[in-house]
């Protein structure tokens, strides 16, 4: 893995720690305190300074290194948790979120927000120190004096060092460096904890060249270190290599005891070890006799070297196996990052198991293909294709997130703008596993947000005139999303005061966006917020003012390929429903052809195909076993020469609720399409979507069903309409007479 | 990817190693250099256009200090550049190497 590779790693997992951290706050806001939360809300932090250190980001460290100051103590129930300080540690979460965005971009050098970075820090320090005063803390020196001699050593002799120092003694294991860990990193960590008085590096064990092993570690260090940090602090400086040293850490004035357990845990010889210590300062030269004198005094044999057993009375019970399992799961979180795409190990294993049946698919067409039979070829061929088919869809699948993932950012949202408001809003998610193309999961984000804040601005009435109304005191807003034929389905629906037709067509009339004297449904009322006219910031405000902005969010989601629709009941509340195919690169096609043109048409979005046999048109408009269908002539439509009098067919297309009929000349069959964009001279043609190769190599072009039927529609209406006016006015006539 | 560089410049064999001198090119210098070390009574190796230098680095220094002594060879590192020298004053190896090292005054202010 080079560094960049690791930089992005640390991206991501830091984005996906800020996640769980932003959870588990608004968890404990709604739920209530929780030690599991807590605990998660500080391991986040802890990792995102953990991982930064090994990149040596100061500004990252230094600002998480006071927030988990802060958790710790909560931790520790040394402080609770209130609603203000969920609120700062929230921000907190931001900021930490735009400095991993910095360090994303290589701008880390900069502060992306340093206003803010001092308000925080003043607003953490405040608290931190709020916890000073209570008897709760007692000075750091004196608790680690406490937990560094076992009780058995305690009764020999209490006598202390002098130095002022803590003593660090790091045996790296041999394989460290293989294990892509360097001490060095440490060594420059620890640096920024204080300052490295002294340093002595050991090189006893290395060896002469022929048993030299160039990524075998063979350093030692003992160091003397001057620091005001807490021996946890000094400790979790070494968390990532700890379980793969031998580790020594002696606070400041330790006991003579603690020296000589480190002299004899430790592989060097006694003498040697004094000599550094000597040198370091560490201990003085009494000191030090007083040390050699109570070893030898020890009884023999000294415990096996490197035994943990004195270690563990020396360094106060960290949450080792917890440390571990926590690195193991980042490193193997790194290992799938490398590509940075998250796939179910199903999928996969189910798209390999596809691929080994095509291989021997292809065995099997080869074998027939020297057989020379033509049934067993075709047999070959159909086992062939299928199969092609189903690794379409499992690579497919491949590509296709849960919505959960645009959903995940609501929560925090809805929270913060309904304290702006100061509305109280309930969000319910539901659906949040349906999945969709990745691609669109980013183009669906801006959309939705801006769907929701006006759900929450203007939909959703205050506690007081909700109670008034007689609803509940506290409003919902609901995000859902489903599956529909060959759609993703998603809705955002509050229970607000919904919108007022009248006043919406009134605005509408103003604005000269429909004639006078048009009769329109409700859903045709409701689509008018959608038009650009609608946007202007003089849209009245108790009509909801749902057309701010609008129409940029029904343009962003046909750029999609998708629709929007309203539905509304004024008083009770308002939906927003978002239909968006479900992938944009492969459909399963319709083909069919008109003249010598060949057509596709989205296979999910047929429902049946009739036969059209001599029936003539009226009106733009079918008798379809009693229903009256829409329906156009994709030969009129492209104007294609006349038919040459064969039967007609005709395609009966749903999208929605809605449904029309196409006519064509030939029914070709199913294919798979795979979508080439049109250039930009078809952009304006929206009954367009696309074109396709086929077999033979000619080109198709790919229908938007949604266009074709709403074109249907509206021209049966318009033949309808004026019908009406011919009939009435022939009965006037008649009346007349 | 990590080159050596050879030059002579009256009499005197100077090898240069440029690019990383990590764990990535460990096994690869250690031999190389090695090499290079029997093969030269007296010998000088520029550090100067190191770029990453971790402990695998110190280690293959030290190794090469010893073996020259050991082989009664004379072997001098130069030109320590920037990520070598931090790294030896962190371990504090400076005087166990024992070779001179340019410090250049605007890095470190009034330590020797």
């Amino acid at each position: 893995m080079n560094l960049d590779q690791a930089r992005g790693a640390l991206v991501q997992e830091a984005r996906e720690l800020l996640v769980d951290m932003e959870d588990a706050l608004l968890e404990i806001e709604s739920d209530g305190y929780n030690a599991e939360r807590v605990n998660a809300i500080f391991r986040a932090a802890h990792t995102i300074k953990g991982s930064a250190g090994l990149f040596g980001l100061e500004s990252l460290i230094n600002f998480t290194h006071v927030v988990e100051s802060l958790l710790d103590q909560v931790r520790n129930g040394e402080k609770s948790l209130d609603g203000s300080m969920l609120s700062l540690l929230l921000t907190c979460g931001d900021y930490i979120g735009s400095l991993i965005t910095a360090v994303e971009d290589r701008s880390e050098a900069i502060d992306p927000n340093p206003e803010l970075r001092a308000h925080l820090i003043s607003q953490l320090n405040e608290y931190l120190e709020q916890g000073v005063e209570p008897v709760v803390e007692p000075l750091p020196e004196q608790t680690q004096l406490s937990q560094v001699p076992s009780g058995k050593v305690d009764v020999l002799t209490g006598e202390e060092v002098g130095s002022d120092l803590w003593h660090i003694s790091l045996r790296p294991n041999s394989d460290v460096l293989r294990n892509g860990i360097d001490p060095l990193s440490f060594l420059r960590y620890l640096s920024k904890l204080g300052r490295i008085v002294y340093l002595h590096t050991l090189t006893d064990t290395l060896p002469l060249a022929e048993g030299f092993d160039a990524e075998s570690n063979y350093l030692g260090f003992e160091i003397e270190f001057e620091s005001q940090a807490s021996k946890q602090e000094v400790e979790d400086a070494f968390e990532f290599i700890r379980e793969d040293s031998q580790l020594l850490i002696l606070p400041p004035h330790s006991k003579i005891e603690a020296y000589l357990n480190l002299i004899v845990s430790l592989p060097e010889s006694p003498r040697k070890l004094g000599e550094i210590l000597l040198k370091s300062g560490a201990l003085t030269a009494h000191e030090l006799q007083r040390v050699l004198a109570l070893q030898s005094a020890a009884p023999q044999p000294a415990p096996p070297l490197g035994t943990l057993l004195v270690e563990e009375q020396l360094v106060a019970p960290p949450l080792v196996s917890a440390a571990l399992s926590k690195q193991k799961q980042a490193d193997d979180k790194r290992g799938h990052e490398q590509v940075f795409i998250k796939v179910e190990v199903g999928k996969l294993d189910e798209l390999i198991n596809l691929v080994g049946e095509l291989v021997i698919a292809g065995a099997a067409a080869s074998l027939s293909l020297r057989q020379g039979s033509p049934a067993a070829m075709s047999e070959a061929n159909e086992a062939v294709a299928t199969l092609v088919e189903h690794i379409r869809d499992a690579s497919l699948s491949l590509r296709m997130v849960a919505i959960g993932e645009v959903f995940q950012r609501f929560p925090r949202v809805v929270r913060d703008i309904s304290k702006e408001l100061d509305k109280d809003i309930e969000l319910l998610i539901t659906g949040a596993d349906t999945e969709l193309d990745k691609s669109m999961v980013e183009k669906l984000a801006d959309p939705l947000m801006h769907i929701v804040r006006n759900a929450m601005d203007h939909g959703i009435e205050r506690s007081a005139d909700r109670l008034l109304a007689g609803k509940t005191q506290r409003g919902t807003l609901r995000l859902n999303a489903y599956h529909e034929s060959g759609s993703i389905v998603i809705e955002v629906t509050d229970d607000g005061r919904g919108l007022d037709r009248s006043r919406i067509l009134a605005k509408a009339l103003e604005k000269g966006l429909v004639p006078p004297d048009q009769v329109l449904s409700d859903s045709e009322v409701f689509r008018l917020i959608f038009e650009a006219g609608f946007s202007t910031a003089e849209a009245v405000t108790n009509l909801s003012g749902r057309g701010v902005g609008m129409d940029v969010v029904r343009s962003n989601i046909e750029k999609l390929r998708g629709e929007v629709e309203v539905l509304s009941v004024f008083g009770q509340g308002t939906t927003v429903r978002i239909r968006l195919p479900l992938t944009l690169a492969i459909i399963d096609g319709f083909q069919v052809r008109v003249a010598d043109e060949a057509f596709v048409l989205p296979l999910d979005q047929v429902v049946e195909c009739v036969d059209l046999g001599q029936q003539q048109d009226l009106h733009d408009l079918l008798n379809l076993r009693g229903e009256p269908l829409p329906y156009v002539r994709l030969r009129s439509l492209f104007g294609l020469p006349p038919s040459d009098g064969t039967r007609e067919s005709l395609v009966v297309l749903q999208f929605g609720s809605n449904r029309a009929g196409v006519v064509v000349d030939q029914l070709v069959g199913e294919l798979q399409a795979v979508i080439k964009p049109l250039g930009q001279i078809f952009a304006q043609n929206k009954v367009l979507s696309g074109s396709t190769i086929l077999g033979d190599g000619s080109v198709a072009l790919i229908l938007d069903v949604a266009h074709l039927i709403q074109r249907a529609s509206a021209a049966a209406e318009n033949s309808v309409s004026a019908n009406l006016r011919r009939a009435d006015g022939s009965a006037a006539v008649a009346r007349t007479q | 990817m990590t080159v050596i560089n050879s030059r002579e410049e009256t009499g005197r064999y100077i090898f240069e190693i440029a690019g990383e001198f990590n764990i990535y090119s460990a096994v690869q210098l250690k031999d190389e250099l090695l090499g290079l070390l029997g093969s030269h009574k007296q010998l000088e190796i520029d550090l100067g256009a190191v770029e990453d230098f971790d402990s695998t680095g110190v280690q293959i220094l030290l190794l090469l200090k010893r073996e020259a002594q050991r082989q009664g060879r004379s072997l001098t590192f130069i030109q320590h550049s920037p990520a070598v020298r931090e790294v030896l004053d962190l371990l504090n190896l400076v005087a166990e190497l024992g070779d001179p090292m340019v410090i250049p005054l605007d890095a470190r202010g009034g330590r020797p």
